[in-house]
């Protein structure tokens, strides 16, 4: 190990002191002072992190701590997306907590310490590390989940979360061991070397199934999605926005390495299993949120479909695939994130309009919050110039590409029946509220600095990534190829031969 | 000069643009939002009058083409660009929108705001679809045009506003999805949006025939479903019912059709060809039962919708009769049909606004009451059905002569029908509405007649439709100068009647 290593972790540090520094000084103020600054603190921690992050394209791409983690373009892309959906969630948080919540400070700290877990999920080229990582950033979120424990729903929420979720590390844990048994191994690159010569084929299926199966459970894909309505009904808004975007895109990031460099050779197993799971996930989505009356359950809902359409660009080779799935990631980010902010600002922290009619007439009570909530719901339907268009467009195009035209086919034809129910909230928002007096007592939410920043970083997102998405377009790409993927899996020589060239020599690196 | 031919469509498209963001930007105070729309459509209509009038009629193919780069991978260009075919529905567009702002300025009593600013995104959306000659970019403006649309309607409507703007949407947003994948299939195979590299790539015949045929299908889905053609005109007569009367003038019609000539006509001509006996039955389908289901409505805005729909079958007929002539009168009768659908929505939505009421039975011997919005009545009505020196005399004539001589006799003749069940129904609604013994409605209600906004409304309308049935040739040379499909051209000597007639319509060029 030398000191250049820890430059490689340095946006994981910086996370990890600014989560240290929170705790303590959580456990040193007086109990009744107020917390809110420390909001602020873990914000500037997270904003150096992106920050850092962004600096590690100036280091070559390479590997560290014995070839534990690596850091290439690839990782720094989910880095500051982590970073970013964190950030924004953060500020979201600091106008949304209820100020005389005392636990402030442990919140921030986990929301800071999760996006540790999370950074390092897409940066880890070693299995036991990786799930190290995931642990991390899954018990942060499960903790987050319970934060409001006054509400009966929130522990529920959070017990469901629990249980499933280490239900599905277990899978996860138990595909890695096989993998290790066929090869002797869990460093990724030395399986992807391995894996094509492994005698026992069976085992190597069998580790593939195991991995992939409890990574679709982490990004809630069906059928392995019914955890996701209660858990997002039931935690608090602003740790939905979190727990639906940033663990996401660090697990999808997983799901990549995992198919792409684990497995190319597999593609002929593999790619049936995701094409079901992505129809299966749309469908089964869309279908449940067209009937959803609350608004967290329908996002909930929506947000299986749009696992759906991510795993979607599966279907492409190579690269393109790989390009359309994090750019999916990061447009589906932008929007979700700033769905939840609105649904956080209008619902108010304890979720008590959080009913699909307590929306009527919201953009004459809040003409802000009620337009960029249709702002948001047109995105999310995927219209021309928001982000939600281009990523659909990518990972369609990436399954056409693909030859998976019938995937294309359904995807959007589903994402004809999710305007359905996306619409329906944005009619109703728009439609005069009847003047009784429950709608009178209905105060206008009000939108604070944090909350209003919040709010511009994902307008600006959804609509940079719709209107000119060429750079974000070009870093998923430069991330795609760093990845090292065969072009055509049909051939294991190239494989082979691929990653036995050293890490640092590849090309494509900025 | 060359400077701004090269921007003005980029000009044109950004304009309602600006507007609308200067709305967004200002208070909601009184009229100002309506005067700031009005204000930016007439700019806009004078920008898009500087395309016909320094259009070279000698040069052929698009003018005023812009083309960059917008998106490198895949190679999305912003491209835009007018020929024969656009160039009057962009000048269409332009002109509607003023009357748009004028029918609403009464009727939208709140959140002005709201309404004039999506109004002039919605003709950004609608202009670019004109003027976009990359396929993404046009499936961009195609899909933008439905939100505001929807929005509107689901906001204004009269009763159930978001039932209908549901269905609107919906029925129009799942087909786009069938196209998306063909424009996908198509970029996957050729590797380029851009419209005329892809009509080269078609005609040489090197993609696959079997895809290419579904790929037409599901291009001709989308449009079909927005025009509407018989049987996709379920979303029509609830849109018309519901819609505030500016958006209602702008749905149908327009962008499907321009989309069939340009992108399915255009791109596909072999498959067209294939495809057009079937559509050339639907469109006389959809004539015939638009035009009977118009005499038995009871509501006068569910009667438009029928009415819309047999008179967009007939220029689906002039379009899928595949002949040049046919071309010519179905782009010739999409402009008439906007600006007499236009006239007809302002006069109706004036009665409506005045009486408060949209069931016919209600009205009765008006034309005492009310002179000139009887007489203006009259005189749209007129232009609808087809009386010589009107302007719907023209089109008709064209799209059926062609398919009498060019298509098939039998069609030709059915459509005519259709077109005398058109004259009966829209003379029956004048009768009940203006004439007879007066309503207790009409009698009892003190109503005044058109004011003077109104007024310069109409008569320059009504005046257009005479110029343009008196004098089509001022029309017409601009309209034949556009990009037809290729392999119409190349292939005269095919014995058949609409190809010998193609190239008649070739020579008289």
């Amino acid at each position: 190990m030398n000191p250049g290593d820890m430059l490689r972790i340095l946006p994981e540090i910086v996370l990890t002191l600014t989560g240290v520094l929170i705790m303590l000084a959580d456990a040193s103020l007086p109990a009744n002072a107020p917390r809110r600054a420390l909001g602020w603190v873990a914000a500037l921690g997270t904003t150096l992190a992106l920050w850092a992050s962004l600096w590690q394209l100036s280091l070559p791409a390479g590997t560290a701590f014995y070839s534990t983690v690596e850091t290439s373009p690839f990782t720094v892309f989910f880095h500051v997306l982590i970073c970013g959906i964190v950030l924004v969630v953060l500020l979201l948080s600091l106008d949304s907590l209820p100020a005389e919540s005392h636990n402030q400070g442990e919140y921030y700290a986990l929301v800071v310490l999760g996006a540790v877990g999370m950074c390092l999920l897409t940066s880890g080229i070693e299995l036991l590390v990786i799930f190290i990582a995931l642990e991390i950033s899954s018990i942060a979120t499960y903790v987050l989940a319970c934060y409001r424990k006054e509400s009966g729903r929130s522990p529920e929420a959070a017990i469901k979360y629990f249980l499933l979720g280490s239900f599905a590390t277990g899978f996860l844990l138990y595909g890695i061991a096989l993998a290790f048994g066929a090869t002797g191994t869990t460093q990724i690159y030395e399986l992807s070397r391995l894996l094509p010569t492994a005698q026992n084929h069976t085992m190597v299926l069998a580790a593939m199934a195991l991995m992939v199966v409890g990574i679709l459970f982490k990004v809630s894909a069906a059928p392995f999605h019914v955890w996701t309505p209660d858990v997002y009904e039931g935690a608090p808004s602003p740790v939905v926005a979190l727990m639906s975007t940033a663990p996401k895109a660090a697990t999808f990031a997983l799901l990549l390495r995992v198919v792409y460099e684990i497995f190319p050779t597999l593609r002929s197993s593999w790619a049936p299993l995701l094409w079901c799971v992505a129809v299966l996930s749309m469908t089964v989505g869309n279908v449940a949120a067209l009937r959803q009356q609350n608004v967290k359950r329908m996002l909930a809902y929506s947000s299986i479909a749009h696992a759906g359409y991510l795993l979607a660009a599966f279907a492409g080779l190579g690269p393109s695939g790989i390009a359309a799935a994090s750019f999916y990631t990061a447009a589906y980010a932008a929007m979700n994130v700033g769905i939840f902010a609105v649904v956080t600002m209008v619902g108010g922290y304890d979720d008590q309009r959080s009913m699909i009619a307590d929306y009527r007439g919201l953009i004459y009570r809040a003409p802000l919050l009620g337009g960029l909530l249709i702002f948001f719901l047109t995105s999310l339907v995927g219209i021309p110039f928001t982000a939600g268009f281009f990523g659909k467009f990518y990972a369609f195009s990436a399954a056409v590409g693909g030859n998976a035209i019938w995937l294309a086919l359904i995807g959007l034809l589903n994402s004809g029946l999710a305007a359905a129910y996306y619409l329906r909230l944005a009619f109703v928002t728009v439609q005069p509220a009847p003047d009784t007096e429950s709608f009178a007592k209905v105060a206008t939410p009000t939108v604070g600095v944090a909350v209003a920043a919040a709010l511009l970083f994902t307008v600006g997102a959804t609509l940079v990534l719709g209107i000119i998405p060429t750079q974000a377009l070009q870093a998923a790409e430069t991330g795609a190829h760093t990845l090292q993927v065969p072009a055509n899996d049909e051939n294991p020589a190239y494989i082979t031969e691929g990653t036995q060239q050293p890490r640092g020599n590849r090309d494509g690196i900025e | 000069m060359t400077y701004l031919n090269e921007s003005i469509l980029t000009v044109i498209l950004l304009a309602p643009l600006a507007g609308a963001a200067l709305i967004a930007i200002l208070p909601d105070r009184g009229k100002l939002p309506a005067w700031i729309g009005l204000l930016t459509t007439l700019v806009t209509l004078g920008l898009t009058l500087h395309l016909p009038a320094h259009f070279v009629l000698s040069q052929h193919g698009f003018q005023f083409e812009t083309s960059r780069l917008w998106i490198e991978n895949p190679a999305i260009y912003y491209h835009v660009g007018v020929d024969g075919l656009s160039l009057w529905l962009v000048v269409l567009a332009g002109l509607l929108a003023p009357i748009g702002i004028v029918a609403s300025w009464n009727a939208i009593h709140q959140r002005r705001k709201i309404f004039y600013a999506l109004f002039l995104v919605q003709q950004t959306a609608m202009l670019g679809v004109f003027l976009s000659l990359d396929l993404m970019l046009y499936y961009g403006f195609w899909e933008l045009s439905l939100v505001p649309m929807a929005i509107l309607i689901a906001m204004y409507g009269r009763k159930d506003g978001s039932k209908a703007a549901l269905k609107f949407f919906l029925f129009t947003f799942i087909p786009s999805a069938p196209l998306l994948v063909a424009i996908l299939w198509l970029y996957a195979n050729t590797g380029t949006f851009n419209f005329a590299d892809l009509q080269i790539l078609i005609a040489s015949g090197g993609l696959p025939a079997g895809p290419l045929c579904w790929v037409a299908i599901a291009f001709l889905f989308a449009f079909a479903v927005k025009v509407p053609v018989f049987p996709l005109h379920g979303w029509l007569a609830d849109t018309f019912s519901e819609a505030p009367v500016a958006l209602a003038m702008v749905v149908a019609g327009k962008l499907g059709l321009y989309s069939m000539l340009r992108f399915h006509v255009g791109l596909f001509p072999v498959q067209a060809r294939a495809l057009a006996p079937w559509l050339v039955a639907l469109a006389v389908i959809g004539l015939l039962y638009g035009a009977c289901l118009a005499l038995v409505q009871r509501d006068f805005w569910r009667l438009l919708a029928f009415a819309a729909l047999s008179h967009l079958s007939l220029i689906t007929l002039g379009i899928y009769g595949l002949t040049f002539t046919g071309w010519d009168g179905a782009i010739y009768q999409i402009l008439n049909h906007g600006v007499v659908d236009g006239s007809l929505f302002l006069l109706l939505g004036i009665l409506e606004a005045r009486y408060g009421t949209s069931q016919i039975a209600c009205y009765g011997g008006l034309a005492a009451k009310v002179p000139q919005t009887a007489t203006l009545f009259v005189i749209t009505s007129l232009a609808m059905i087809g009386l010589p020196m009107l302007n719907g005399f023209v089109g008709e004539f064209l799209i059926l002569s062609s398919t009498f001589t060019g298509v098939n006799r039998g069609w030709a003749v059915a459509a005519t029908v259709g077109v005398i069940l058109g004259a009966a129904y829209m003379l029956w609604l004048v009768q009940r509405l203006f004439y007879g013994p007066q309503s207790p409605l009409a009698a009892d209600k003190p109503a005044s007649d058109l004011r003077l906004g109104e007024l310069l409304i109409l008569w320059p309308l009504v005046a257009l439709m005479l110029g343009m049935g008196v004098a089509p040739s001022i029309w017409l040379p601009t309209i034949e100068n556009r990009t037809g499909p290729p392999t119409l051209k190349g292939s005269i000597t095919l014995p058949q009647p609409s190809l010998s007639l193609a190239a008649s319509g070739e020579g008289q060029q």
